[in-house]
């Protein structure tokens, strides 16, 4: 832990107006300020208000990317499973070219990574971990969890992972094949969940609503009979 | 210059192939529990800018092909908890593969 306990590091106050950067986003503000600075955060906030100083990043880069992180959540990836169980041609189009049919939906995934959609089966189970360090499909999902960048889970899940399943409440059978994804490179994996039983004739509107983040992460299934159709 | 055209791909589909087991120099994408394991080329995923170089400022070029290779569990973990028929998939560059010794077709 730092010793720093100073509630405000930021050297150039955003909130001074009498300066005239009325456009300026001014530098990030810290989402928690109740505790002290960590070190990490020390240093980001140096390297970060160098980039600016140095004219690398502006202040206003930096606010349209947090706002774009922001509009990311599993809602969006709900959205596009929900699609991929009533739309054959969109399925097919997904597991080809998650890229370009993200793009046909309007989800840019950006340029740092590719994606790649992996189908759940009655036969194979799919299952996302990063063991290296915490890559997330999160143009698609958002912030990941904090138990999915763990050491436990990215420990454990490579090389138990139907005990950390049970551990989510998912016993897998033996006839089903497990299969982990240690996404180490340049990919990004969303697992297509199964369509639960019962949910024939719902919309897509209603689909959407029954998938769940971590049922895209691989360490849920989605159980029908736990969800009644709306309206 | 290597340039930006990537080579051909050393390793086509269901190709047999161990990951090396030297030493990682510095930033590297191989995780350490696959170094020496054997396994096959489930698909070819593309070139990419290798991230090895692009870590130390460098341009990332010549263009690094990356392959998912799919390992069974009970080849990596000995005393795995589960059936032979789970498997695990990463993502590799090719510099870090070899043929593997069961295959040198």
């Amino acid at each position: 832990m730092s010793t720093h306990d100073h509630d405000d590091h930021d050297h150039d106050h955003a909130h001074d107006h009498g300066h005239g950067h009325t456009h300026d986003p001014g530098p990030l503000q810290r989402d928690h300020d109740a505790d002290a600075m960590s070190a990490y955060e020390v240093l980001e906030t140096v390297i970060r208000t160098l980039l600016v100083e140095k004219g690398v990043l502006t202040n206003d880069e930096i606010a349209a990317q947090i706002d774009l992180m922001d509009s990311r959540s599993p809602a969006l990836g709900a959205k596009v499973v929900a699609r991929a169980w009533t739309d054959l041609a969109f399925k097919q189009h997904l597991i080809e070219d998650t890229r370009a049919a993200l793009a046909g939906m309007g989800i840019d995934i950006g340029t740092l990574a590719d994606f790649r959609t992996v189908e759940n089966s009655p036969a194979t189970h799919n299952v996302v971990v990063c063991t290296l360090c915490s890559c997330y499909p999160k143009y698609l999902l958002g912030i990941p969890p904090a138990w999915y960048k763990s050491m436990a889970y990215r420990s454990r899940v490579v090389s138990d992972p139907r005990g950390v399943l049970e551990e989510f409440g998912v016993r897998m059978q033996e006839g089903v094949e497990v299969r982990v994804h240690d996404s180490t490179a340049d990919l990004r994996y969303l697992v297509l969940p199964m369509r639960p039983a019962g949910t024939e004739g719902w919309s897509e509107t209603q689909l959407a609503e029954i998938v769940t983040r971590d049922s895209m992460i691989g360490t849920a299934v989605l159980d029908g009979s736990m969800h009644r159709a709306t309206g | 210059m290597s340039g930006r055209v990537p080579m051909r791909p050393k390793y086509s589909e269901g190709a047999q192939v161990q990951v090396t087991s030297r030493p990682p120099q510095g930033h590297c994408r191989t995780p350490w529990y696959l170094r020496g394991k054997t396994g096959v080329v489930a698909s070819d995923q593309g070139a990419f800018h290798d991230p090895e170089r692009l870590a130390y400022h460098k341009p990332g070029l010549p263009l690094a092909r990356l392959y998912k290779v799919r390992f069974r569990q009970t080849d990596i973990w000995p005393d795995y908890r589960g059936p032979a028929s789970d498997h695990l998939e990463a993502d590799i560059y090719e510099y870090w593969l070899t043929p593997s010794a069961k295959d040198q077709t």
